[in-house]
């Protein structure tokens, strides 16, 4: 799986589906209100999908490393996390370069932006934290444990809280269900660009993921023969 | 090579006649407030980043023989 390369390629054409139809479908025009800035759906959303499975992934091999420590499977968890932090940050801002046009001002302190916003602090703290130990193993034993929790903290922030009160974003107080995934506003057309959109993104980020789990290996390899 | 320079010289001379054509007439490119010409920077961004990890991965696997 880490060096096959279909799914490369998949990705690579998903993307190209993405960034040509995502400007040629046809978006509703509902109230004009949001004009052709929807298409950033197709862009900005994502990030966010990609992220939730990247963050998902690291969190099992940290569990995988707490169960059977090999530094395997430490490099996998900590290249996931970077990775899936690195969308967060995309995340955020594209949010921002949105926002600024559609609710007039970059930040809004709007209950997702927030949430999201500690989310990725709290993965900001994990490689501080790991930074801050010497010892390797120790780096790998608490930097797992950290990670499990950061994880779960994705859940209040990203997925509970923002839903609770008003908010600027979909799916605020007063909505029903994911309004991206299950929502009826959502247009079929667009739900064709949407869907390519996520798996193409992930795909390229397991991707670029996969390099610095390669060269973590290498590394290894090579203090072995030292 | 040879080969890769004639592919290279042939695809130039037919992005510059599509340019040239275009400037002739109102076109796709043109169209909806030109936003297209915005697609297309999009997806020669996107083909140059996939072209440098396709590079990158390429170098790690080598390194890994």
């Amino acid at each position: 799986m880490l060096r096959k390369s279909w799914w490369k390629i998949l990705s690579f054409l998903l993307l190209v589906y993405t960034c040509t139809f995502g400007f040629l479908v046809k978006v509703p025009k509902l109230d004009d209100r949001m004009q052709e800035s929807i298409r950033n759906f197709f862009f900005h959303v994502p990030m966010w999908f990609s992220m939730m499975v990247l963050f998902t992934v690291s969190v099992i091999y940290s569990i995988k490393y707490l169960r059977n420590p090999l530094r395997k499977h430490d490099h996998y968890a900590k290249a996931y996390a970077a990775t899936g932090t690195l969308l967060g940050v995309l995340g955020i801002t594209t949010g921002a370069i949105w926002a600024n046009y559609q609710w007039g001002a970059p930040w809004s302190g709007d209950p997702k932006q927030n949430g999201a916003a500690i989310a990725i602090l709290i993965y900001f703290a994990y490689f501080v934290l790991r930074g801050s130990l010497t010892d390797e193993e120790k780096q790998s034993r608490v930097g797992a444990v950290f990670n499990v929790f950061a994880f779960f903290m994705l859940f209040p922030t990203l997925w509970i809280l923002p839903r609770l009160t008003e908010s600027l974003h979909p799916g605020g107080q007063g909505s029903e269900g994911n309004p991206g995934i299950n929502g009826k506003d959502l247009d079929p057309a667009m739900r064709l660009v949407f869907w390519p959109a996520v798996i193409g993104w992930t795909l390229l980020a397991v991707w670029i993921t996969t390099l610095k789990i390669r060269i973590e290996l290498l590394k290894d390899k090579q203090e072995q023969h030292a | 090579m040879h080969n890769r320079k004639h592919y290279l010289l042939s695809v130039l001379a037919m992005f510059m006649a599509l340019v040239a054509n275009a400037q002739e007439q109102t076109d796709v490119m043109r169209s909806n407030g030109k936003i297209y010409v915005v697609m297309v920077v999009v997806l020669v961004i996107l083909l140059g980043l996939f072209v440098y990890v396709w590079r990158v991965d390429k170098k790690i696997s080598r390194l890994e023989k």
